[in-house]
């Protein structure tokens, strides 16, 4: 145990050393990892971007039943019920015949004469009505399917689906291959950038071989001669991931206006803030796992003496 | 202490390097292996540490079976062996203290025996004023010495050196043939591979003579012919 200990200490030292000596190979790779998880960052916001777009753009479909006028409240609640039961159906907002009305003269407070001809009908023209948004736009056809031939047929007065059928299919495609796109282009990205990164790596080592042939013959077993190249891999991960996030800074608080004013209000700068630190972590593992099992790899057949 | 017993190696491109070569060097002898450049010398020390295997009959050396060592009597092995090179194979981002010091890191000492260990073997080498300079600004000859005193520090019971004095001066050569004779002298037995003939015909020691291969000669008080 005491000699485990003592390797691992000895082990540290050695990796540390080499890190600052090898100055330049150091920085450079530092600099070759940090474009790497640049990219991985990016991607990360890019994924945070285009989910909320989806998301905003999905609040914004939604399809109205209306219900004949003498439908009994009970009745309308019970139906709420099932179609929240269903597992397309992502809410279902009710609004009674008096809250329709009420926000119909809200909408139309500044027309006189809309408001008039309210005031003259003895009874509430609007039907009360069920707001149903879907967890995707392309399950309202179930969802409409279901109402129109379930028990509750009887009851529906209208379903404003087939005036906006076109629509809400086109946005459906539309987000379809939003997330298409943004997978194919993450994959593309991250093979490019990994592939960077451990031939940087694979450099470093190859400069290293006859270092490495050395330790061996002078008797050095395996792990003594790995361990400080996994230190110092560790170490440019460690570093490069510092270097990331506070490169991030500058580039978000100047981007994110721009992103904030074409894309519905999000703020990425603040939503790096919030996440500051799982965001960290996250270029940290993928850091050091590239930089430490790069070593590994890259280092293996320059071990066989 | 060093057995070849009826050794044949034939390398996988098909060249014969040793032809059914025996020999047996005993514990404190100072023995040099002569021949020209591809006529088996390195092949000779390779198979001494485990390097090379032999391709028919058996190596024996401080009792392991070289031709069937696992991964850790190989370790064990080259414990036993100090190497020393004609290019020195010195870690270059370490000072000169540090690369001796490794050796005896990787053998697990502690570090009260490395901060005694490593100053005691420096000075033998007149090297202890110069602990703290990286091999790059050392000369040819110092940089052996350092070479030595990192194959010395973990008291190996060989010695083996391969063309030491290969890329020295005279007076240079004269320091590390000294300090060969002098670790000797110490108890270790030391194998010298060279084709520098005034160092063999003034060591005035044992030679094994070497011929596309075979043993031609092996003498006792031996001199450098070809």
């Amino acid at each position: 145990m005491q000699h485990i200990l003592t390797s691992l200490k000895r082990i540290t030292k050695t990796g540390v050393s080499n890190f600052i000596r090898n100055g330049w190979l150091s920085t450079a790779t530092v600099s070759i990892l940090t474009i790497t998880l640049f990219v991985v960052l990016f991607l990360l916001m890019m994924s945070v971007l285009t989910e909320s777009v989806i998301i905003n753009l999905q609040n914004r479909v939604d399809v109205s039943v209306y219900l004949k006028k003498d439908t009994k409240e009970s009745d309308i609640l019970k139906m709420q019920n099932d179609l929240i039961a269903l597992s397309e159906v992502k809410s279902v907002d009710y609004v009674s015949e008096d809250d329709a009305l009420m926000e119909f003269r809200e909408k139309h407070k500044d027309n006189e004469i809309i408001i008039q001809s309210l005031d003259v009908l003895e009874e509430n023209p609007l039907e009360a009505s069920l707001n149903i948004k879907a967890k995707d736009p392309s399950q309202f056809k179930t969802i409409v399917e279901f109402l129109e031939s379930g028990q509750y047929k009887d009851i529906i007065s209208k379903i404003n689906y087939y005036e906006n059928q076109e629509i809400i299919e086109k946005i459906g495609v539309l987000i379809s291959s939003i997330r298409k796109i943004g997978f194919t282009i993450s994959i593309a990205l991250t093979i490019v950038a990994f592939l960077v990164a451990f031939n940087t790596i694979r450099i470093t080592i190859y400069t290293m071989k006859d270092e490495i042939g050395i330790m061996k013959l002078v008797g050095a077993t395996n792990w003594f001669v790995r361990g400080p190249f996994v230190v110092e891999g560790f170490l440019y991960g460690f570093v490069s991931s510092l270097v990331t996030v506070i490169l991030a800074f500058p580039v978000l608080y100047f981007s994110s206006p721009f992103i904030k004013k074409y894309f519905y209000d999000i703020d990425m700068f603040a939503y790096f803030q919030e996440n500051l630190v799982i965001i960290w972590i996250i270029l940290l593992v993928v850091g050091v796992v590239i930089g430490a099992l790069g070593s590994i790899i890259a280092m293996q057949r320059y071990l066989k003496i | 202490m060093i057995i070849f017993d009826k050794v044949s190696k034939v390398y996988k491109n098909g060249t014969q390097a040793l032809d059914n070569v025996s020999f047996e060097i005993k514990k404190g002898e100072f023995v040099s292996i002569v021949g020209q450049s591809g006529y088996g010398k390195s092949t000779i020390l390779k198979l001494m540490i485990g390097e090379e295997k032999p391709t028919e009959g058996r190596v024996f050396v401080s009792g392991y079976d070289v031709s069937d060592l696992t991964e850790k009597e190989l370790h064990q092995l080259r414990k036993e062996i100090g190497m020393i090179f004609q290019d020195f194979r010195l870690l270059p981002k370490k000072t000169v203290y540090e690369n001796v010091a490794f050796t005896l890191e990787v053998s697990g000492a502690t570090n009260k025996e490395i901060e005694e260990d490593v100053p005691q073997v420096l000075n033998l080498v007149g090297l202890l004023h110069k602990a703290d300079k990286f091999p790059n600004s050392l000369s040819g000859g110092e940089k052996q010495r350092v070479a030595i005193a990192r194959a010395l520090v973990d008291r190996p019971s060989i010695l083996i050196a391969d063309e030491p004095t290969g890329s020295l001066d005279s007076l240079n050569t004269w320091d590390v043939i000294r300090l060969l004779l002098k670790i000797n002298e110490l108890g270790a037995t030391v194998i010298l591979a060279t084709h520098n003939r005034e160092v063999i015909n003034m060591l005035n020691k044992r030679v094994i003579t070497l011929d596309r291969g075979k043993i031609i000669r092996d003498e006792q008080k031996g001199r450098y012919i070809l």
